[in-house]
């Protein structure tokens, strides 16, 4: 008697014998791989010679039949999972269309499970089709149930169990390969906003604006020249250095806030007026890096400079309760003017992005129209505080 | 000949002094007639002085330098000569691009004394070979592609890709009237505010017109003026008179527009 012989791949041990090089290739490519393509015959091909092997070797019949019946029904198994695999996928994309769920290419696996098991039933009584049709003979296929119902279920456990196997293997290569792919574009987000924020610290209009005044400066009063120089200086070294660094002190970050209102304050010269205080206890106190910088821009660029008659930027720090409360308040041309440019919103939503991420809900930044006869806007940031005073 | 004079509008006090400084070395002879810190001031004191050069300095509070420029060649008398404009600019790759392409004289802050001199060289000549009745027209070709084609020389930011507005919120007291865009005739300029005009009646709106700009259907909505947009298909007749200014009548309102030099060109027989 000749069994057709079961089909499919995956002996769990062959995953096992694969070398650590040859997975971290297979990982590199699964997204391919996930694919129909030439590396999923060759798979197919080679499991399927596989089991063959296995099964001549128990059952001690004749090798070369093993073979084309268990290449036939591989490729069956094969081809009736992707057509499942593809129809769900198809119908997961239209219920998700706009999640993240059409980046992948595997639905959830236990979504899968009944599919498989229905496609190595089909693939099986297909494969034995093509088999006698390759070989002229007239093996029964699931019709075997009728004569030897216990070797047509072994024959289906195994085909089962290794297209289980099989498609669980490439399902976890695709999942890998994707959350790699995701962790890689999140890096690439990462950095670009990193890049994002430096030059827009070190914007190139404001730098050159200072240096031309620096210029001038050096020929009609060389020493406030030399002190506009050391605030420069100050400036771009902290900020260098803070946009490497996770955390800094208040006064350190008050330091930077004044040297580059120093500058401002020589660019505009009367038409700014600065007001810095920052409560001595709170000086040590540890803040994030360059948190208040893109509020104190905003004020400068989006309510001061445009008011030709100029104003006063006040930045304070003070101690509320448990909180740490940061304002910057300008008397600048107020919210309704400016408040919907692009790059009002970038300052604000890169500042409550810090924020959400260092502290989540338990830090907030708001932006409102100052009171007080003056006008303006004032940019409020609430931080905890409790564990950072206590250390 | 009559000494030349100068207009420097520059916000930075440093920057406009050392330009004075630059300009005696370079240009002896020139006469500095004012020198403001705010594109409005420069457009305000250009018009009274009438000055043979203007410095302008793109980005400066309230109006920026080319808005300044553009109000003065909105209107400058037909019988003078219009000034040479050279621009003023710390660092806007666009701007300087900008300028280059339409030929008009500009500066690059840190001021280089090189390139100053060559700058006030080719100002001379051309003071001498300029013709008042083409200078007005030059300038104001090179104002419209300057005004046109440059992100980097307006002081507007980009505003965000397709907000446009469909119905205007216009508030008297504590009622909203909701003026669908469609029955807009115009929006004029007044100050700080928006006059928006349908056929019926008149609101005022709390923005600038260049804040408002952006958020309008550049098809159906016409900049006739700096202070003045139009519904294209609200004019009903431009008359062109010898200045080169263009008289609108609308449908729906019987008052008549005038269009400015700068957009005259919008009014031409097919």
């Amino acid at each position: 008697m000749e069994y057709p012989l079961p089909p499919e791949s995956g002996a769990p041990a062959w995953s096992k014998t694969r070398d650590a090089r040859q997975v971290d290739a297979r990982v590199t490519n699964a997204l391919q791989m996930a694919r129909p393509g030439g590396r999923r015959v060759g798979l197919v091909a080679v499991v399927s010679t596989i089991v063959a092997l296995l099964l001549t070797a128990i059952r001690n019949d004749s090798f070369g039949q093993n073979w084309v019946y268990s290449i036939c029904v591989g490729f069956s198994c094969w081809f009736f999972i992707e057509v499942g695999r593809l129809t769900i996928m198809r119908w997961v994309k239209r219920r998700a269309a706009r999640r993240h769920a059409a980046r992948t290419v595997f639905p959830p696996f236990r979504w899968l499970i009944p599919w498989i098991i229905v496609s190595a039933l089909l693939g099986y009584e297909v494969g034995v089709v093509f088999g006698n049709a390759l070989l002229g003979l007239k093996a029964p296929g699931l019709g075997l149930f009728a004569t030897n119902p216990r070797a047509l279920a072994v024959i289906l456990i195994i085909t089962i169990l290794a297209t289980l196997v099989v498609t669980f293997w490439w399902f976890a290569c695709a999942r890998l390969a994707e959350s790699e792919a995701r962790a890689e574009s999140a890096q690439r987000a990462a950095s670009e906003t990193h890049l994002k924020l430096l030059e827009a610290q070190l914007e190139p209009h404001m730098l050159f604006n200072t240096l031309a005044n620096l210029r001038v400066l050096i020929s009609v009063d060389p020493e406030r020249a030399q002190v506009m120089l050391d605030r420069l200086i100050g400036f771009l070294r902290t900020t260098l250095h803070a946009s490497r660094s996770d955390v800094q002190s208040l006064a350190e970050e008050f330091a930077r806030v004044s040297d580059y209102l120093a500058l401002m304050a020589i660019r505009m010269g009367p038409r700014l007026e600065v007001k810095i205080d920052l409560p001595q206890e709170l000086r040590d106190v540890p803040v994030p890096p360059l948190l208040l910088q893109p509020l104190i821009e905003n004020s400068i660029k989006h309510g001061l400079e445009p008011k030709v008659q100029g104003g006063c930027i006040e930045v304070a720090a003070r101690c509320d309760a448990d909180s740490l409360v940061l304002t910057v308040r300008d008397s600048g041309v107020g919210l309704s003017h400016e408040a919907t440019t692009a790059g009002t919103r970038f300052g604000l939503r890169q500042v409550r992005q810090r924020l959400t991420t260092l502290y989540a809900d338990r830090a907030q930044v708001a932006l409102e129209p100052a009171t007080g006869p003056d006008g303006g806007t004032i940019a409020r940031i609430v931080l905890p505080i409790a564990s950072a005073v206590a250390a | 000949m009559k000494a030349p004079v100068a207009l420097i509008a520059e916000d930075e006090p440093l920057l406009a002094m050392h330009l004075r400084t630059e300009l005696a070395k370079a240009w002896p002879e020139l006469v500095i007639g004012a020198s403001v810190a705010d594109g409005a001031s420069a457009a305000q004191q250009a018009l009274a002085l009438k000055p043979d050069v203007c410095f302008l300095d793109i980005r400066m509070p309230g109006w920026s330098g080319l808005e300044a420029a553009q109000a003065m060649a909105e209107d400058w008398p037909d019988e003078t000569a219009f000034p040479l404009l050279v621009f003023v600019t710390a660092y806007d790759q666009y701007a300087v691009q900008a300028f280059d392409a339409q030929a008009v004289d500009y500066l690059v802050k840190p001021l280089d004394s090189k390139r100053l001199e060559a700058s006030v060289a080719r100002l001379r000549k051309r003071l001498t070979d300029r013709v008042p009745q083409t200078a007005l027209q030059d300038s104001v070709d090179q104002l419209r592609a300057l005004l046109g084609s440059s992100p980097g020389v307006s002081a507007v930011e980009a505003p965000a890709p397709g907000a446009r507005l469909e119905v205007i919120q216009a508030s008297v007291g504590n009622m909203v009237h909701m003026v669908p865009i469609d029955d807009v005739v115009y929006f004029e300029a007044a100050d700080k505010y928006v006059r928006v005009i349908t056929a019926e009646r008149e609101h005022l709106i709390r923005i600038s017109l260049r804040e408002l700009l952006p958020q309008l259907d550049p098809q159906q909505f016409w900049q006739v003026h700096r202070g003045l947009v139009v519904r294209a298909r609200a004019i009903h007749t431009a008359q062109r008179d010898d200045s080169g200014k263009v008289f609108l009548t609308l449908r729906g309102r019987p008052e008549r527009l005038t269009a400015s030099r700068l957009y005259a060109h919008l009014f031409k027989g097919m």
